[in-house]
């Protein structure tokens, strides 16, 4: 049987998902395997290297670079505090000394008398990482991290703005055709996952920003509403560190596009339930995805849906979506796929298939532009 | 690592050559037919760095198996590895690979002074096909705390450290090298990683740069200066050392590259950099001038070769795919939309685009789909163009020899060797240019984003074959250059077009053509352009008598005489003028590029 294998974003009413949490450098690993924890919980932490502040004695005194030590009135490791003196010239016959302060507080790291320069080490940053996932701590990477693990449901996005975000699920648009428009945004939607329908349109994202909400998702957004939000065009997919005031995550694309019915129900069988959000985004080499995670409870655990074997599997009779102009957003069942390559349109020759749209009509697609959906 | 013998050149009958590109891993089999080289088969397979796979070799043993299918030469044996020596109808005598999966060889690149010494190691990490992701001088007019920052947030896979003269200042190198030890860059493989930082400056400064990086998580090698004087620069011993520590560190960490490594009969070569050896190889070989240019989903990468020297270029964000919307940010909806002639909606557009970034792998349906994709590639190659013309520049801070002709002339070094009026040959590669429906797209793509001047031959790499053929250059140069001419490279044509600028309607230059089948005289007006067929493998003598004004290479005015290449395509006159300016209100913009794309029959 004719059949191809296409991209498809995740939609899971339960599965087992595994979350790696790291620390950028070597720390404490303050939890341990077989530990609960919920998504806001610290599992690791360390303190990030101060910032580093070079200043030229050399210079400050008038001596020499090889001088420098010998004016040094601290040593290598020794602590010091803004203003404090740390140096002074011999001058002459102890006349006519230079003085040197402290530009801050912290610690001579280094003394130099190549360049003459002194580096000193501020005070180091904690940074401390959460669980994000709430659920059980399968692994401990030791100094490093932790793997977290628990039954979800999971939603993946096409793309997300901002970072990671915890909330309650809240339904503001009834169906996922409904345009999610600033009026469907209220006062005790804040600190809440909002979910829309179709299109955010910029005013909406304005009035979920005011409101305070986590995050907002829904299946498109216009371009130009984007860069009104973001304040510049986003040039390339690699997203995650915005600070907009909210996360945002659409789960179709841009332009007026209803969510896929089933992220529908999902996210309204999961409403009033706590979830975590992450809407970092990398389309390159690595792919990372937005997602939405609800932990589930033992009982609503069933065997995973899918099994690998049968994912992206374009077949005869498989609900497709068209991902590409001029037909973006329609939903059909795939025909046939037919081996020979096709002249397009366009004059470019392609691998097709076609497709029996909802609405009736017949098409002739080339299979780079449709991915599978489920409903 | 083990080091193995580099196969004898005359036992290779059948080799077996790789691209591990970020999605795709192609294979192509070179094979001596009748005496003479050919590429025969091509396959290609996604690449498999990534989970679930999370081993390159798996995308390998596919691509190579399609190969071996399409031959009918068994290439993978049942264990999955690459069958050798040739017995038969099996296996191959060697097997060659590059790599730019994961993300390539990302670099950070630091020197005394920025036009000098730190362009010189920029220099060094292009051309060994490296992407540097930050270049830090001591003049670079940012404070040392700044800068200090900027290296903690990178996540380099290597450093190249420089500074200066052989002799020179030995104060700014290790300053240098103070700025960076503290910084503790982060390797992007994780905290076991030893960052490997190369050391090409003033010998004096090597054994203060070593006490500098003492006790740190970095290993150093130290190699001769990139830069020993001003006049020079000795880029060959950094480029090598950056290719052995790709290889050496980089490679091993990615999934299943010991194992690639292990099967390659010669090192593995970043992409880029075996492609830039192949045009090196063809331009020294030819003695001509050439730029070639590589246009991917996120980046574009540019090749010269200006006399003796080749420069290398990677715009890290204009491409097709990943970075489309980049480009239309970096250009300007305007800039882009100029080189349409069909009514178009922007917002709609915009809209259009982000779907492209953000599902990349999707393909333009209809024409106007297609018009709007080559509008965006026209800027995406103009841009990096502009770029790499910056970049490739004569050496700053060369002492001028000036005689009294020069009175008035302010040169001081720095001036872009990139000059259009010596270029011969401009090759295309990469999805956009090499599989256009056309080839007449693919020309009118070239000519109005590189702007050729005087004469010169457009060709495109049939199925991007150049990183294979780099490589192998390595291991066979004439096989290389064999399939270079006869398989890899598919003749366009030949543009001929006048420096300068005119009132459109105003004559600009007569020509006569005389060759195999093709006799034709005529005139053409500022603004207009003519399509002449010439086949594939015909030449024809040429003679163009421009108007005053109007230069092709021998002075405005003076007449040329010249040989032009056939092609698919054909010859292409082009009086529209250079630099090549767009003028007029939306409608005859529009009723000019109309012109344009019937006379060369862009979108028949």
């Amino acid at each position: 049987m004719a059949h191809a294998y296409t991209p498809r974003l995740r939609v899971s009413r339960c599965v087992k998902h595994r979350t790696r949490r790291m620390l950028p450098i070597s720390g404490e690993v303050v939890v341990s395997v077989g530990d609960r924890v919920s998504a806001q919980d610290v599992v690791a932490r360390t303190f990030l290297p101060g910032p580093v502040i070079p200043f030229n004695l050399s210079n400050q005194l008038g001596v020499a670079a090889t001088d420098v030590p010998r004016c040094m009135l601290k040593k290598q490791g020794d602590e010091i505090s803004r203003a404090e003196l740390i140096a002074r010239s011999p001058g002459i016959f102890g006349m006519f000394q230079k003085e040197a302060f402290s530009p801050d507080n912290g610690t001579v790291e280094t003394i130099s008398q190549i360049t003459g320069q002194v580096i000193l080490r501020g005070a180091p940053e904690p940074i401390e990482v959460v669980a994000y996932l709430a659920g059980e701590v399968v692994e401990v990477i030791p100094e490093q991290g932790v793997d977290v693990e628990a039954d979800v449901a999971m939603v993946q996005g096409i793309l997300g703005i901002g970072g990671e975000a915890f909330g309650t699920i809240r339904l503001a648009c009834q169906s996922p055709e409904i345009t999610l428009t600033p009026d469907l945004i209220h006062q005790d939607m804040q600190g809440q996952i909002v979910i829309g329908g179709a299109r955010m349109t910029g005013e909406a994202i304005k009035r979920a920003i005011e409101v305070g909400t986590a995050a907002v998702i829904s299946g498109g957004m216009d371009d130009q509403d984007l860069k009104e939000i973001l304040g510049e065009d986003l040039g390339v997919a690699i997203t995650g560190s915005e600070k907009i005031g909210t996360s945002l995550v659409i789960t179709e694309g841009f332009g007026d596009i209803a969510m896929a019915a089933r992220t529908f129900e999902l996210f309204k069988h999961f409403a009033t339930r706590e979830a975590s959000v992450n809407g970092a985004t990398q389309i390159r080499a690595g792919v990372l995805r937005p997602e939405i995670l609800i932990p589930l409870n033992p009982e609503e655990v069933t065997p995973d849906e899918e099994t690998s074997s049968e994912h992206g599997l374009l077949v005869p009779g498989a609900r497709v979506r068209m991902i590409r102009d001029p037909y973006f957003g329609l939903l059909g069942k795939v025909d046939s796929l037919p081996h020979e390559l096709t002249v397009l349109d366009s004059g470019s020759k392609a691998r097709v298939l076609t497709v029996n749209l909802d609405d009736g009509r017949h098409l002739t697609v080339p299979r780079a532009n449709v991915e599978l959906i489920e409903e | 690592m083990t080091v193995k013998a580099t196969p004898n050149p005359d036992d290779l009958n059948v080799i077996l050559a790789t691209d591990c590109g970020s999605t795709t891993t192609k294979a192509i089999l070179i094979q001596k037919v009748d005496g003479h080289y050919r590429q025969t088969h091509r396959g290609e397979a996604p690449t498999t760095v990534e989970e679930p796979a999370a081993d390159v070799t798996v995308g390998v043993q596919n691509a190579a198996t399609e190969v071996g299918e399409l031959s009918g030469r068994k290439l993978v044996d049942e264990q999955g590895n690459i069958i050798r020596p040739v017995d038969g109808q099996t296996g191959c005598d060697a097997y060659i690979s590059t790599s730019s999966a994961g993300g390539g060889l990302q670099m950070m690149v630091a020197g005394v002074v920025r036009n000098m010494s730190a362009a010189s190691a920029k220099r060094a990490a292009l051309g060994a096909g490296a992407i540097v992701m930050e270049t830090i001088a001591s003049n670079d007019k940012r404070k040392p705390h700044e800068q200090i920052q900027r290296i903690r947030e990178l996540r380099p896979d290597m450093v190249l450290l420089s500074g200066g003269t052989d002799g020179g200042t030995v104060k700014h190198v290790v300053q240098l090298a103070e700025l960076i030890a503290p910084a503790r860059p982060q390797p992007r493989f994780g905290g076991a990683y030893k960052l490997p930082v190369i050391y090409a400056g003033n010998p004096d400064a090597a054994d203060a740069v070593r006490d500098t990086f003492a006790g740190e998580n970095i290993e150093l090698a130290v190699i001769p200066n990139v830069r020993p004087v001003l006049e020079q620069e000795n880029l060959g011993p950094a480029r090598d050392r950056i290719h052995d520590l790709f290889l050496e560190h980089v490679m091993a960490h990615a999934p299943g590259y010991p194992r690639l490594i292990e099967w390659a009969d010669a090192p593995i070569m970043p992409t880029p950099g075996a492609v830039g050896n192949i045009l090196q190889t063809i331009a020294e070989r030819q003695g001509i001038n050439a730029v070639g240019v590589d246009i991917g989903g996120a980046t574009t990468d540019v090749f010269s070769v200006f006399g003796t020297e080749f420069n290398r270029t990677v715009s890290a964000n204009l491409g097709m795919s990943y970075s489309i919307s980049n480009v239309c940010a970096e250009a300007g909806m305007d800039n882009v939309l100029r080189w349409v002639h069909i009514d178009m909606d922007e917002r709609e557009l915009r809209n259009r685009v982000k779907n492209k970034m953000i599902r990349p792998t999707t393909i333009p349906q209809t024409r106007e789909a297609l018009i709007f994709e080559q509008a965006v590639a026209r800027e995406a190659l103009r841009l990096a163009y502009i770029q790499h013309k910056e970049f490739a520049t004569t050496l700053q801070g060369v002492q001028q020899q000036r005689t009294v002709g020069d009175t008035f002339s302010q040169s001081t070094g720095g001036a872009t060797i990139v000059d259009n009026m010596v270029l011969d040959l401009i090759v295309g590669s990469g999805g956009v240019l090499s599989h256009a429906p056309q080839m007449e797209q693919t020309v009118a793509m070239m000519i109005d984003a590189f702007e050729p001047e005087g004469i010169t031959s457009l060709a495109k790499d049939s199925i991007f074959m150049m990183p294979h053929l780099g490589v192998l250059a390595s291991v066979h140069p004439q096989a290389a250059l064999e399939v270079f001419e006869k398989d890899c490279l598919v003749y366009l044509g030949t543009c001929v077009a006048p420096r300068g600028r005119g009132k459109r309607g105003k004559p600009c230059f007569r020509y006569q053509i005389k060759g195999d089948g093709i006799h034709e005289t005529g005139e053409l007006k500022v603004g207009e352009m003519r399509l002449l067929p010439l086949p594939v493998n015909h030449t024809a003598e040429i003679v163009i008598d421009p108007e005053r004004g109007f230069d092709l290479g021998d002075g405005p005015g003076k007449p040329v005489k010249g040989t032009v290449r056939g092609g698919t395509v054909g010859i292409v006159l082009d009086a529209r003028g250079r630099p090549l300016v767009i003028e007029g209100e939306e409608s005859e913009r529009r009723e000019q590029i109309g012109d344009w794309v019937a006379e060369l029959n862009v979108y028949e």
